[in-house]
């Protein structure tokens, strides 16, 4: 029941996540939609003939009445950058496109102190903000006169600073002074007043908490503009990282990734055809591969690193397992799936039982073995990555691990593109080879 | 002996769930070499089941299928098929799929080059040897089908509704080729077919089947199949009897098919 009331609290924090997230999802439906608006206009602008094209889709869900607009793609995908660009500051885009920025620069505000007594004294605190990893010292500034003596503070833009005010006063908290107005406005715990540069608020000890405005845009740590990304890329590829290049890191994975699924094919593939073609062995693996097939490969990172350890045969053990059970349950669906009329043509063609199995069982699943190893290479892919991550000297997965250990988000995202990229190129290799030696999928 | 027997042959399938389907229910035949026999019937009257025991697929209950003296144990190269559809090998080009047969007994290219050549031109495909099945159209690939089986040299040729899934004027056409085919090559053909018309052109002998238990109800002896070699089928549909015949069979089917769905509302 704890654990009920508990997950309860947990969906009532996503779901206020969600309704936070509302606006902006709307505000991007609101975007494309209007973008979809200017493209109509300057298409008809462009073309005034009448396009009965867009009359197809009264077959709704007819998956070749829609094809894929490229002009919104193009947009789609530079909007992207263009939306990273603006929240990051980026130097590729004009300033006019950025979202406000965190404020940095000088500025100043007042406080009044209010001795025991009821007397009052104003004093002005100069703020620097700089933006992060600057370093910048404070000027020395006149104290000024009064009993409360001016004072100068130094805060990095993100970051907000506690402000021991009375450290240079002559009536200080210990002697009952206190805070009573910022720039002239009243001030009490848990009520900030706003100020030039952010926001000022007063602390239940009496100190000050001041607090620059951050703006719209992403501190670099949790997202580095393009540029920073790219040059990062630049760097790595030449200097590499972590004591191997780029190539080094990224070929590993690869290497592990084909290795892996070549000997789970060289395996799963026969196992597939002895099951499809014998009921002994269908029922002899059958409750082997049933329970194997489920079993999503990261969860058998931890065993195989008790078993073989962190080096390369732990991991291609892993990424065999992965392809194994895929390329099985493919190779037999394929040779199950043979239309049982092709196999009597071919028996009345005079065909014998090998040169069935040569001719006709053997392409027939040819189809579907190619399905297979595609889903096998994207989980294989996906897996080396995972394996890398918990324990590797060198792959894409560790150069991200590790680089987020020490907060180096640009190599994060770096790493992140590349393993899209290579995860996307894998599968239009796949396809292109798809096409080439089996052309007639799909067309039965 | 030469020529096709089929002796009190029954089929009897036993379901899963205990129960059993008598397809087929002492059926007997007498197919001499070259005859032309079309198969019509309501649908679930065991049509498929005699051609796959004729084919060898399937081994009946009870009875059994002579070809030319000797007993029917297996599919074998002297008796052909022609399925409605999805039997080619998408795998193989056009002239692939037809010296299939030659090519699994062995033969080399020289030996069935010309041959294979000569009926791609009969059914038409000469152009097109070299493409793929899936480039072609439904009424091509059934030719391809038709060569396939022709190429094999096979003495008898059982096809089960080879035409069902084309349309009415590419079927006509492809009615006119069978013809052609039966006269020239003097196979011995059986049809199944849906079609009344189809079986009455298609016909020397026509057999109509009744449902539960499978048997043949009644038999036809036709001219028209003689009549429509070579010449406009639309004219042999004009003659009195055709209309006749067509009248009466349908009527008969009608029949079947009306006692079938009184038995399924009664149960
Ligand atoms: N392999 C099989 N197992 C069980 N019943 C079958 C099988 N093949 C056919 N039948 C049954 O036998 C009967 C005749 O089928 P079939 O020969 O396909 O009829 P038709 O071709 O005339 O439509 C049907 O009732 C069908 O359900
Ligand atoms: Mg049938």
């Amino acid at each position: 029941m704890e654990l009920f009331s508990d997950l309860a609290g947990e969906l009532g924090n996503i779901l206020a996540t969600l309704a936070a997230a509302v606006p902006f999802i709307l505000g991007y439906v609101l975007l494309i939609l209007l973008l979809l608006v200017v493209w109509k206009a300057v298409k008809r602008g462009l073309t005034p003939r009448r396009d009965f094209g867009s009359l197809k889709t009264v077959t709704f869900g007819d998956e070749s009445a829609v094809n894929s607009n490229f002009a919104a793609s193009v947009i789609s995908v530079v909007l992207i950058f263009v939306l990273w660009g603006a929240f990051t500051g980026s130097k590729l885009l004009p300033g006019f496109m950025h979202a406000p920025g965190a404020y940095t620069g000088e500025s100043s505000f007042t406080y009044t102190a209010m001795a025991e007594d009821g007397s009052t004294d104003d004093a002005t605190v100069s703020v620097i903000i700089h933006a992060v990893g600057e370093d910048v010292d404070a000027p020395e500034m006149p104290l000024g006169d009064g009993f409360a003596k001016d004072d100068t503070m130094v805060v990095a833009a993100y970051r907000s600073e506690l402000m021991r005010w009375d450290d240079n006063d002559e009536i200080t908290r210990d002697d009952g002074a206190m805070i009573t107005a910022v720039n002239g406005t009243p001030i009490e715990a848990g009520s900030p007043v706003a100020v030039d540069f952010g926001e000022v608020s007063l602390t239940g000890r009496g100190t000050l908490n001041v607090t620059p405005a951050t703006g719209w845009q992403m501190e670099p740590i949790w997202l580095p503009p393009p540029e920073d990304v790219w040059s990062r890329l630049m760097e790595i590829s030449t200097e590499g990282f972590r004591n191997s290049t780029l190539g080094e890191h990224l070929g590993y994975s690869l290497f592990r990734v084909i290795v892996g699924f070549v000997i789970g094919a060289m395996v799963g593939i026969p196992l597939g055809y002895a099951m499809g073609l014998s009921d002994w062995f269908r029922g002899w693996f059958d409750p082997i591969v049933e329970f194997m097939r489920p079993v999503p490969p990261l969860a058998l990172i931890p065993l195989v690193i008790i078993w073989a350890g962190i080096g390369e045969e732990g991991k291609i053990i892993l990424l065999f397992l992965a392809a194994l059970w895929i390329m099985a349950i493919g190779a037999r669906s394929g040779v199950s799936g043979v239309r049982i009329s092709k196999v009597h043509a071919a028996y009345s063609l005079g065909a014998s039982k090998w040169q069935i199995m040569r001719h006709v069982i053997i392409p027939n699943s040819l189809p579907e073995i190619f399905t297979a190893a595609r889903v096998a290479m994207g989980v294989c892919w996906g897996t080396v990555v995972a394996a890398e991550l918990v324990a590797a000297e060198k792959g894409a997965g560790m150069m991200i691990m590790t680089a987020s250990k020490f907060q180096n988000t640009d190599i994060v995202i770096m790493g992140i593109i590349l393993i899209g990229v290579i995860g996307f190129g894998i599968d239009m290799l796949m396809r292109q080879a798809e096409k080439w030696l089996v052309p007639w999928k799909g067309k039965g | 002996m030469s020529g096709l027997h089929i002796e009190n042959i029954s089929m009897r399938f036993d379901l899963p769930n205990g129960s059993s389907v008598q397809a087929l229910k002492d059926v007997s035949l007498e197919l001499k070499q070259g005859e032309l026999m079309s198969v019509l019937g309501p649908s679930g009257c065991g049509k498929t089941t005699l051609l796959n025991i004729l084919a060898g697929f399937l081994a009946p209950t009870e009875g059994q299928t002579r070809m030319n003296g000797h007993v029917v144990t297996g599919p074998d190269a002297e008796r052909g098929m022609v399925f409605q559809q999805g039997a080619l090998f998408e795998w193989m080009s056009v002239r692939e799929n037809v010296s299939f047969g030659p090519r699994m007994a062995g033969q080399k290219p020289s030996q069935y080059m010309d041959n294979v050549d000569h009926l791609l031109d009969v059914v038409g495909l000469q152009e097109f040897k070299e493409k793929a099945i899936y480039e072609l159209s439904g009424g091509m690939q059934q030719r391809v089908a038709l060569a396939r089986c022709l190429a094999n040299d096979p003495d008898v040729i059982l096809m089960d509704e080879p035409l069902g899934a084309l349309d009415a004027l590419t079927r006509e056409k492809m009615q006119g080729l069978v013809l052609k085919l039966w006269k020239e090559t003097g196979k011995t053909i059986i049809l199944i077919t849906h079609s009344v018309e189809e079986a009455l052109l298609l016909g020397e002998r026509l057999i109509v089947m009744a449902p539960r238990p499978g048997r043949i109800h009644k038999e036809y002896r036709l001219p028209f199949a003689d009549l429509g070699v070579g010449a406009d089928l639309r004219e042999v549909k004009k003659h009195p009897e055709f209309g006749e015949r067509r009248e009466e069979i349908l009527s008969m089917i009608w029949d079947m098919e009306e006692e079938i769905m009184g038995r399924q509302e009664a149960s």
